[in-house]
């Protein structure tokens, strides 16, 4: 027995005139996860939570929460509350009377002393007891952020949405917050759906991670999945660092195929897409999984262009004739000492299979090129 | 240092000079003529005569009807006005497509170019009995008078003064956050308590300005009352031409057009008040 998702897409698209926005959409979320829709702005994840939410209704599909198909089911009759990007709280009223709001719309009506209780409940939640006569324009971001979130969750929703809800927060406080929101997610146990074009923030929040580009789902799993195994290109270069290297498939053995580079050397990479003989193709080689060493060591050779130190780890631009600049994360530990210097040469190694060889997708035409950190010469 | 201040305040005298230049030759020094009118008595032959006397004030309530008609008619053309308008600025705000609003607004702002005396003459051959009632006789039914009547009055106001109820009610609705309706919905409240806990709430102080402007002018109508209501529906603005220019008693006419002035002032204060307190502290009103 399965349990019934709490949000399922079926077969969704929306379209807005001649544009399509999202395009055959097949998801469902089951109850109590954490699940983020990663992507690139105009990939389609806000209108996806604006459907759920109501706001926006499916050109074809449908969307089931709880099982129960939504169409025609406006916004104030679904069991799902949002919180809106820049909040969207009623300036009108003060804190407690925006708490209140959603617990003043139901029917049957609820006494006042159940309303004033819950709302209490829902600030001392979000930490801010004692704020409630205070005016909207009086509290920080992070607290209208908070008061947002009570809002939202005193109804007791079935699913929380939330729409970039970290973005306007200055980078302490959206750590602060991350934290935060997982904890309440763990304590209330209801399912969040958060959008965000934030890998870090998706990745390091979410239990599953939903990549969209283009308006369809390019991966679905959980954060370690997307990281390590990422199902395309686009994925492997929009969710982490990644240095891509174009090559052209020269045999293959097995889950490897070894792939000629522009500089010569040849190098054995995990395939995840049948690939044959002749494909150009995109190696990535994330930072982490490539290691520096005295020069005669590794199968690829280069300059140490620059180097960053961040205490627990330095990164290195490390120039490699014919291919371009690659970018290096090495661990460092106390004592250690010998840190390559900019001019030094070095040998670069990789374990082998952590090099992923993906069918070059130069037609794919959308932005994917964000963190790219390596110009191709070819 | 000091020179510095006396400069910036050299500057700023010359700037708020031609205002209030305009503005006490205008408006202050004509204020303080009446005052001392008021309280004076009527020349034999007519105009002002030097006096001290409240006689004038004792003797507002012989123009109780003309006081008792604006008192009347103004706060209910300006709540006409507003029933007319909210809809209007409503759709024009929040429901018309982009490419339309400026056009639609156009619309309703153009009229205002042509002169209120046109317009409103204009009222009277429709209104008259060769217009609209000519028509309904046609069909049949007879002895429908409309010309003279205080509803042709309202009628006059409300297609006078509805643009200046639109456009402050317009502004405000355009500035509502959209965002702030669909919260709304989510949190579960349906369309008409959107409509009333939010929509309506935050476009009042649009509403207050939109009332009070037409209130305030109302007050001191004077053409559509002369026209679309003969002489039987009498304002205030009526009794002081008559005052003054035909019976040229000045202290009586003066005495009214002061306590005139004094509620329009009340109006205006408490129009203010209310709006503050329901926008919060933060909006610039527009008055």
């Amino acid at each position: 027995m399965t349990a019934v998702p709490d949000i399922e897409f079926r077969g969704v698209t929306k379209r807005y005139g001649s544009v399509t926005a999202v395009s055959g959409i097949d998801l469902a979320i089951p109850p109590s996860a954490f699940v983020a829709l990663l992507g690139p702005s105009g990939c389609g994840k806000t209108t996806c939570l604006r459907m759920i939410g109501g706001f926006e209704q499916p050109s074809e599909g449908a969307v089931y929460i709880r099982g129960r198909d939504m169409a025609g089911t406006p916004p104030y009759r679904r069991p799902v509350n949002m919180v809106f990007q820049q909040y969207a709280l009623f300036p009108h009223l003060d804190v407690e009377d925006n708490i209140a709001y959603g617990l003043r719309q139901a029917r049957p009506r609820l006494s006042s002393r159940e309303i004033s209780l819950r709302a209490g409940e829902a600030l001392a939640m979000v930490r801010l007891a004692g704020y409630g006569r205070r005016k909207i324009h009086e509290l920080s971001g992070g607290q209208q952020q908070r008061v947002a979130l009570a809002r939202a969750l005193v109804n007791k929703p079935a699913v929380l949405l939330l729409d970039e809800p970290l973005a306007a927060l200055d980078k302490k406080l959206r750590t602060d917050m991350q934290i935060e929101l997982q904890n309440l997610q763990r304590e209330i146990g209801i399912t969040f759906v958060l959008v965000t074009h934030d890998q870090e923030e998706a990745l390091s929040m979410s239990d599953f991670v939903c990549v969209m580009n283009g308006g369809r789902i390019v991966q679905l799993g959980q954060p370690s999945e997307i990281y390590d195994e990422p199902a395309d290109l686009f994925v492997a270069d929009f969710v982490g660092k990644t240095n891509l290297l174009s090559g052209k498939v020269t045999g293959h053995s097995g889950e490897l195929v070894d792939v000629v580079l522009a500089d010569g050397n040849v190098i054995a990479a995990r395939k995840r897409v049948p690939l044959s003989q002749g494909d150009t193709v995109s190696v990535s080689l994330r930072p982490e999984s490539l290691s520096l060493g005295p020069p005669g060591a590794g199968s690829l050779r280069g300059i140490v262009r620059n180097r960053i130190f961040l205490g627990s780890t330095a990164e290195y631009a490390i120039e490699v004739q014919g291919i371009g600049s690659l970018l290096a994360k090495a661990d460092h530990h106390i004592g250690q000492g010998n840190l390559f210097k900019p001019g030094e040469p070095v040998a670069i190694g990789f374990a082998a299979g952590t090099p992923l060889a993906f069918p070059d997708t130069k037609n794919n035409g959308t932005n994917q090129r964000e963190n790219q950190h390596v110009e191709i010469i070819s | 240092m000091r020179d510095n201040f006396l400069r910036k305040n050299l500057v700023t005298a010359l700037l708020l000079a031609p205002a209030t230049l305009w503005l006490v030759v205008f408006l202050v020094l004509p204020f303080i003529a009446i005052a001392v009118f008021s309280v004076g008595e009527r020349a034999p032959e007519g105009g002002y005569q030097a006096a001290f006397t409240l006689a004038q004030y004792a003797n507002l309530p012989a123009r109780a009807t003309a006081f008792w008609n604006t008192m009347v008619l103004a706060p209910a053309g300006a709540l006409a006005c507003l029933l007319v308008a909210y809809p209007v600025a409503y759709y024009l705000a929040l429901r018309a497509p982009e490419r339309w609003r400026l056009i639609l607004l156009a619309l309703v702002v153009i009229p205002f170019w042509t002169s209120l005396l046109m317009r409103t003459y204009a009222w009277m051959y429709v209104l008259g009995g060769r217009g609209i009632p000519a028509l309904l006789a046609y069909v049949g039914i007879e002895d429908i008078r409309l010309i003279n009547t205080p509803g042709a009055v309202l009628l006059g106001i409300v297609y006078g003064y509805l643009p200046l109820m639109i456009l402050p009610i317009y502004v405000s609705l355009e500035r509502l956050d959209r965002r702030l309706l669909e919260a709304s919905a989510d949190l579960g409240a349906t369309p008409v308590s959107t409509f009333l806990g939010v929509t309506l709430r935050l476009s009042l102080p649009g509403v207050m300005t939109g009332f009070s402007l037409v209130m305030i002018l109302l007050l001191g109508e004077y053409l559509i009352p002369t026209l679309l209501g003969g002489g039987k529906v009498f304002f205030i603005g009526n009794a002081l031409v008559d005052l003054f220019l035909q019976s040229r008693n000045w202290p009586f006419g003066s005495a009214i057009a002061i306590t005139l002035v004094l509620v329009s002032v009340v109006v205006l204060i408490a129009a203010n008040r209310i709006s503050t307190r329901l926008s919060g502290a933060r909006r610039v009103d527009l008055m």
